[in-house]
């Protein structure tokens, strides 16, 4: 909302400068977004005087004028056909800098004439688009003195931020209110004539509802003026608009638009001779049409209420008018409108058509229901004194809504609620200068809330304005205490397996990226696919369009995108939600994360290696561990979902139901349908699925750690078995051939070919052997590696390689 | 004895200048050896009267002695000279290059919801979360945000196919239905934080149709608009690292508070550069207010008995303005130079007490 400094004193008698006056509207909640200072734009011009205009002698539309600019006369050439002797304009001299033609002045000759700077044209300063002639000052424009002056732009523009339940504040009169409240100044008294009506208005209105629909427009007020004539506006309502950016169209529809930046009261002004009958307010009729004063038709529905004659819908109610009873210059009799509309409607209607303006603006945040007649009144006078005419009496159609409403303010309550001490006298004097019926009683206020301010619904409302008037920066600052004298966690345990298996990943190399919780539609088909129920119904574009199935197609996008860029041994990962459905329970939440390139990349040292499934498998495995519990000891089986490479992945479980993670090779055919080079090897951990300990303290004990006092013995095996047997096959077989004495066995070779059959492999495994009553001698290590080799050969049909 | 100096003198040339250990040992071999001189010496003075043979014999076990002495000091020499050689020649550049290693780091929206739950987690604040997918009437109307309410229109709304109660579910527009769900599992006293994803149907510059936020909410029979004030100002403080900060509170409007503030933090604009704690200027970070009474009731919390404060802010926004961050839209794009070099190492964890300061 823009108003200029003076026109908001033409309520508000303050002796307060414009800084204060500023901070106290932030402070009140009227947030300053910005001062204009006009002044600015034309600082650089004075006034100057033509003393003498003789034509060019070698241009026919050119003159040569004798400029008095208050130091000095020059000889300026100038092409404006309203320039003449005596006239008095606006000078830019030499050095000085013409906004709207982009130059900075210096002497010139034009056809031979030298000119020695300019008489200013609006559009040249940027006022406007008018360039038909240079601006003409009054005669009394002291010779020299500022243009801001004689412009009428030394008045600051202020722009403040309305917040949607301020709609009194729409309206210069409102802000006056609220500073007066905060003792900025003092609110002067609305002054309201009463203008007698000399005849009944030859239009009568009806208000024509159903039950349904009888809150559109509880009350409409209307008056017939006769004999106006319908010319420029005064300069001084055309300085006010301009000051505010609003372009002055004539004195009918500057008087409204006056009446709503001054008081918040959106008025509309028919073109009398043009209505057809009476004026009914009804709801449109489905399809309905009407040209509206923006130029284009809008087609209405049964919804929208709208100001017809006996015939045709003439306005949408509370959004514009019509085009065919609009005034123009040629009106004479006039129809003055003031109505109350009712805002949800209003708001609706004006979305639906995709209409914006003034009017729906107010009505929507609502406007003053008590102010119609009054409103009437103050335009009457307004247009009676700019065009002329007589007024007829008032005709009023409905009634004043009941806009009363009753409220309680307890003593103590802005004390206990707002932590900050405001005398009784104080309180009541906000609240009465707020406008609102204050009675001191027992224990309280009783208050009535203004008519005007519709946002009062409760007692916290009137705390409210007791301490926004009173200032926050008057509330003490009060430390918050904890209930004990030790912070307890902030997180719990799920929470912080988020927490750690994040920062594990990231020391293992993995970068954390945060990707949209959408993608497209055939990208979640790549992945197990989305319900239609978590489809977007307003997606900002399709690449955003469903909630996603998998975090993978997200990553798996970056990853190309960042290959593009010419990074391409990079590792990302992601922890946030994946969704199978629109239930609270049916959001997951995933670690996910993708390796390719080289794990490692050339160097001068050598092993070079690009990444494969096992580097995955860590990270998979290096988050479980780091969540602890059960997920530390998940078992492996062969095989993970279809985006996965279906020989290269694996799925680590406690049981079959509740997979912890998946890893593997992406399947090549979701990168040809991404258009992503791979390989890609991936894992995506279900953090939720991963059991939580029963209690907080169990498990933190550690159990007795028993130190072996002899020394542990080594032995390697080669074993052929068929290449189907899996390694861990293996080593459980080798595990269990002695649980006592054998404590780990690894994997240190794999080979095939060679003199092995195609099904065949040698595996390779060490049996590391911890006694823990005797040094073993060569006899007993025998026995152990002859159970190994049985137990290998019972259980995965492994020989001992010769 | 007079020949036994020059014998000493002989022997000692020699072990000076004894190239190698080979050389020295066959020196060793010459004199002190069975068959060596000093030995066939020793062997002589059997021969000796018994008068002689005492003096003599104490000069040739000196003898011995300091023969023996420099071969083990000139072996010594040369096993030092030796060992200086090898390690010259072993001598490599150091300025090559370590082996490869790969260090990942955290996004900043995460290290600035952690540094967040570390102040707040001081105050007592407990995190909560919820659904990304909300019902229409905890992401609203339980807001006291009523159904066609202009208020509505301020929410870019993203709607899914999916409907409870006759109404289409939203992607949460706020972390605030989080508030409410807790509202209705818990009694009061409350003490919550609420970091999560949020969504609004608006896409530039200064506006990503996801984006994360964190709440807080504080209800119990006390709390009131003093204490709002003292945690946020500490919470400005402690974020920033700076215990002078200027925040100003200044009243807003918010469905869902009542009165409601919005929180300023003193900054200066200018040469196109933003710095916070400096100058004239003030800039928007928080919206908070005391909870609406309406919002607790339909909560069924009794407002008669209990109140309140909540709170809000972007944690993008708060990232940007302490990082230097300048593009809000890079934080979803996953480059790795932007992830890199906005990132923080990840054994960087957030504490208030842990480190010197956030």
């Amino acid at each position: 909302m823009k108003f200029s400094l003076n026109w908001l004193k033409e309520y508000l008698d303050t002796d307060k400068d414009l800084d204060e006056i500023l901070h106290w509207l932030t402070m009140v909640g009227l947030e300053v977004e910005g001062v204009e200072d006009r002044g600015k734009l034309v600082k650089e011009f004075v006034v100057g005087h033509v003393l003498e205009a003789s034509p060019h002698p070698d241009a026919d539309r050119l003159q040569v004028l004798q400029v008095e600019n208050g130091t000095e006369t020059l000889e300026v050439v100038c092409g404006a056909p309203n320039a003449r002797a005596g006239m008095k304009g606006i000078f830019a001299g030499n050095g000085s800098y013409i906004p709207g033609l982009d130059v900075t002045l210096k002497t010139t000759k034009i056809r031979g004439v030298t000119s020695n700077g300019m008489m200013l044209s609006e559009k040249e300063i940027g006022l406007s688009e008018e360039h038909e002639g240079i601006i003409e000052v009054a005669d009394d424009a002291e010779i020299g003195s500022p243009a801001a002056v004689a412009l009428g732009m030394t008045d600051p523009v202020i722009d403040i931020a309305i917040t949607p339940n301020r709609g009194d504040c729409n309206g210069i009169y409102g802000i006056a209110r609220d500073l007066a409240a905060a003792d900025v100044g003092t609110l002067k008294p609305l002054d309201v004539p009463k203008v007698k009506g000399s005849f009944a208005s030859p239009v009568s209105v009806n208000i024509d509802f159903n039950d349904d629909h009888k809150d559109a427009c509880p009350m409409f007020v209307g008056r017939y003026i006769k004999g106006v004539k319908n010319g420029e506006s005064p300069q001084w309502l055309k300085d006010k608009l301009l000051a505010i950016g609003l372009r002055p169209i004539s004195a009918l529809v500057d008087i409204t638009n006056y009446m709503t930046i001054a008081y918040c009261r959106p008025l509309h002004v028919f073109d009398a001779d043009k209505i057809k009958g009476n004026i009914n307010i009804r709801m449109a009729k489905e399809g309905e049409k009407m040209l509206a004063l923006d130029g284009k038709e809008y087609e209405m529905d049964g919804e929208m209420t709208v100001i017809a004659d006996d015939q045709d819908a003439e306005a949408l109610a509370g959004v514009m008018g019509g085009e065919r009873t609009g005034v123009s210059e040629d009106t004479v009799n006039v129809m003055l409108e003031a109505a109350y509309f009712d805002p949800i409607r209003t708001a609706m209607t004006g979305r639906k058509l995709n209409l914006q303006s003034d009017a729906r603006f107010r009505f929507e945040r609502g406007v003053d229901p008590a102010f119609l007649v009054d409103g009437t009144e103050i335009a009457t006078q307004l247009i009676l004194d700019l065009c002329g005419g007589e007024a007829s009496e008032i005709i009023t159609a409905g009634a004043e809504p009941d806009w009363r409403r009753e409220y309680f303010l307890r003593d103590n309550r802005v004390e206990e609620l707002g932590g900050v001490e405001v005398s009784p006298e104080r309180t009541q004097g906000i609240l009465e200068i707020l406008g609102f019926e204050v009675i001191k009683v027992d224990g309280g206020w009783k208050t009535i809330a203004p008519s005007w301010r519709y946002d009062v619904v409760g007692e916290a409302d009137l705390v409210e304005e007791v301490l926004r008037i009173n200032g926050f920066d008057a509330i003490p600052i009060v430390p918050m205490e904890r209930e004990t004298a030790l912070p307890h966690g902030a997180i719990n345990l799920a929470q912080d397996r988020r927490s750690l298996v994040r920062r594990n990943l990231a020391t293992r190399g993995m970068t954390e990226a945060v990707t949209f919780s959408f993608l497209p539609k055939d990208q979640a088909e790549l992945f197990g696919g989305s319900p239609e129920s978590i489809e977007l119904v307003n997606p900002i574009s399709t690449d955003l369009s469903i909630m996603r199935p998998s975090i993978l197609p997200n990553l798996i996008a970056a990853m190309g995108r960042n290959a593009d860029r010419g990074l391409s041994d990079t590792a990302l990962f992601e922890i946030g939600p994946q969704f199978a459905g629109e239930n609270p329970g049916d959001e997951a939440i995933v670690a996910a994360g993708l390796r390719a390139g080289k794990a490692i990349p050339r160097n001068w040292t050598g092993g070079v290696r690009d990444v494969d499934v096992f580097d995955v498998k860590a990270d998979a495995l290096a988050a479980l561990e780091q969540i602890g519990g059960p997920a530390a000891n998940a078992q492996i089986a062969q095989g993970a979902p279809a985006w996965y490479h279906p020989g290269r992945s694996g799925t680590l479980q406690l049981g079959p139901k509740s997979p912890l993670a998946h890893f593997g090779e992406i399947h090549p055919a979701i990168l040809k349908a991404m258009d992503v080079e791979g390989p890609l090897v991936g894992f995506e951990i279900y953090l939720d699925n991963a059991p939580l300990p029963k209690s907080k303290n169990q498990g933190k004990a550690r159990p007795a750690l028993n130190l072996a006092q002899f020394q542990a013995v080594e032995r390697d095996f080669a074993f052929i078995v068929e290449a189907k047997v899996t390694a861990e096959d293996l080593i459980r077989a080798a595990s269990t051939a002695d649980k006592k004495l054998i404590t780990e066995v690894t994997v240190f070779d794999i080979f095939t070919g060679g003199a092995l059959d195609d099904n065949q492999m040698s595996v390779g495994i060490t049996v590391r052997l911890q006694p823990t009553e005797a040094t073993l001698t060569d006899a007993e290590i025998d026995a152990v590696a002859d159970k190994v080799i049985a137990n290998v050969a019972k259980q995965t049909g492994g020989i001992l390689r010769g | 004895m007079e020949n036994l100096d020059a014998l000493k003198s002989e022997l000692s040339g020699m072990i000076k200048s004894a190239a190698d250990g080979d050389a020295l040992e066959q020196i060793r071999v010459s004199a002190l050896g069975k068959k060596g001189q000093i030995t066939a010496l020793m062997k002589g003075l059997g021969q000796m009267d018994p008068k002689e043979r005492k003096a003599a014999g104490q000069q040739l076990n000196v003898l011995k002695q300091e023969i023996a002495d420099q071969i083990d000091a000139r072996k010594d020499e040369l096993e030092n000279a030796g060992l200086d050689t090898r390690l010259a020649k072993e001598k490599i550049d150091v300025t090559l290059p370590v082996r490869p290693e790969q260090m990942g780091t955290i996004h900043p929206i995460s290290q600035t919801t952690d540094e967040l739950i570390s102040i707040f987690g001081e105050m007592g604040f407990v995190v909560a979360e919820g659904p990304s997918i909300e019902e229409d009437w905890y992401n609203f109307t339980a807001l006291n945000i009523p159904v066609d309410h202009p208020a509505r229109q301020e929410h870019d709304t993203f709607y899914i196919n999916a409907e409870k109660e006759g109404q289409r579910m939203v992607l949460r527009t706020h972390t605030s239905p989080v508030q409410i769900r807790t509202m209705q599992s818990q009694k009061p006293p409350i003490r919550i934080i609420v970091p999560g994803r949020t969504y609004r149907c608006d896409h530039d510059a200064t506006h990503s149709p996801m984006f994360h936020q964190i709440e807080g909410l504080v209800i119990d029979e006390a709390t009131h608009m003093g204490h709002l004030k003292g945690c946020l100002i500490e919470m400005c403080r402690a974020f920033f690292g700076m215990d002078e900060l200027p925040v100003r509170f200044r009243p807003s409007y918010f469905p869902f508070t009542e009165p409601s503030a919005e929180v300023d933090i003193g900054c200066a604009f200018g040469d196109g550069t933003l710095k916070i704690g400096e100058g004239d200027d003030w800039l928007e970070i928080l919206g908070s207010g005391m909870v609406n009474p309406n919002v607790l009731e339909n909560c069924g919390i009794d407002s008669t008995k209990y109140q309140g404060f909540a709170f809000g802010m972007g944690i993008e926004r708060m990232a940007m303005l302490k990082y230097g961050i300048p593009d809000l839209r890079t934080f979803y794009d996953s480059d790795m130079r932007w992830l890199k070099h906005y990132g923080f190492q990840p054994l960087d964890v957030p504490s208030l007490v842990g480190r010197a300061g956030l």
